[in-house]
């Protein structure tokens, strides 16, 4: 099981999909106020997905069991949805916090990211837990170099989100990125002994998307009826922060943020 | 969009006794599967050349268990 490396033509395209991903979650987290339906982000973000000459990858993505493929171009997922949450009827108010997970192709290369934000102002708590997280993804590009394993930069991330009292969602990964959204890493954001078995050594030219999911209690998710929205077993908030990042020679370059910009975390 | 930690497909390779399947992984590992309660109380068949989706004990990586015949 050979991992892809990516040439410098390939990440330059990544990089070329990784900008049309942030101008969309940086129009998105500028739109998240009090009154917007879920449905109105997915209908900006398809917009402008199009208007950069690319398609969704979570658009007619396949379920992994027998339901129906993901029926949206991005995943909104409010206060206690972890990931997957698909664009309806919900509307955003005063208060919540809300996750943007956005992935395209653009060229045959993919770039996917994920921001939480607050509409208007969230509790001290929430508040906390999206910095938090915010924080855990920054630790991890830290961390990320040649050389390293991953059980090194998954150890960072577990621990301090640990230190701060949130929890870890271990049911679903981060993965390695390129021609395809899910290529074959898995990257956990925990240490397990299946990890330290078959640990990954970070080599230049891997492109992966890293993706810290952090529970404000429990870290037991359930999947809801629809097959897809993952929501915390307690229903207490979870935020979700994501870069899709290359590793380079000396460490790692973050190929979906805003150029120009320093606001995503990271 | 975040991978699935513990749900993988496969190609079943053997059947063996005792509802047990060898299942190839689409990453090339072999595990070995017992199918899953619903499955047998469904009397769904496992045929060799099946696809099916498992999962993965996160204890044991060789070990599996059917949940779903197709993927």
């Amino acid at each position: 099981m050979g991992v892809r490396l990516k040439s410098q033509s390939e990440l330059e395209r990544m990089r070329a999909a990784g900008q049309i991903v942030a101008r969309v979650l940086h129009e998105l987290s500028h739109m998240c106020v009090p009154g917007h339906r879920t449905v109105d982000f997915e209908s900006r973000a398809a917009e402008l997905i199009e208007q950069g000459g690319a398609v969704s990858l979570f658009k007619d993505y396949p379920h992994y069991g027998t339901r129906g493929a993901y029926p949206a171009s991005i995943c909104v997922s409010v206060n206690e949805e972890v990931v997957h949450g698909i664009p309806g009827t919900r509307v955003v108010g005063e208060g919540d916090i809300v996750s943007f997970d956005v992935g395209v192709k653009h060229e045959g290369f993919c770039a996917d990211a994920a921001v939480t934000v607050a509409v208007g102002r969230a509790s001290p708590e929430a508040m906390r837990l999206i910095e938090v997280t915010r924080r855990t993804l920054a630790i991890a590009v830290e961390t990320i170099r040649p050389g390293v394993l991953w059980s090194a930069v998954a150890g960072r991330m577990e621990r301090y989100v640990r230190e701060q009292g949130f929890s870890v969602v271990t049911e679903f990964v981060g993965h390695s990125i390129g021609a395809e959204m899910h290529e074959e890493l898995k990257l956990p954001n925990f240490v397990s002994p299946e990890l330290l078995r078959r640990d990954i050594l970070l080599e230049p030219g891997m492109t992966l998307a890293v993706e810290p999911m952090v529970n404000m209690g429990t870290h037991r998710v359930d999947v809801l009826e629809d097959g897809w929205t993952v929501v915390t077993a307690d229903r207490k908030p979870s935020a979700h922060f994501e870069h899709t990042v290359a590793v380079v020679d000396d460490g790692c370059e973050i190929l979906t943020r805003l150029s120009g910009q320093d606001d995503q975390g990271g | 969009m975040p991978k699935d930690a513990i749900r993988v497909e496969g190609t079943v390779r053997e059947a063996l006794p005792n509802a047990m399947f060898r299942v190839e992984l689409d990453n090339g590992h072999k595990v070995l599967a017992h199918v899953s309660g619903k499955m047998r109380m469904h009397f769904i068949r496992i045929l060799p050349g099946d696809r099916v989706t498992l999962e993965l004990s996160p204890y044991d990586l060789a070990k599996g268990r059917i949940v779903y015949r197709g993927s």
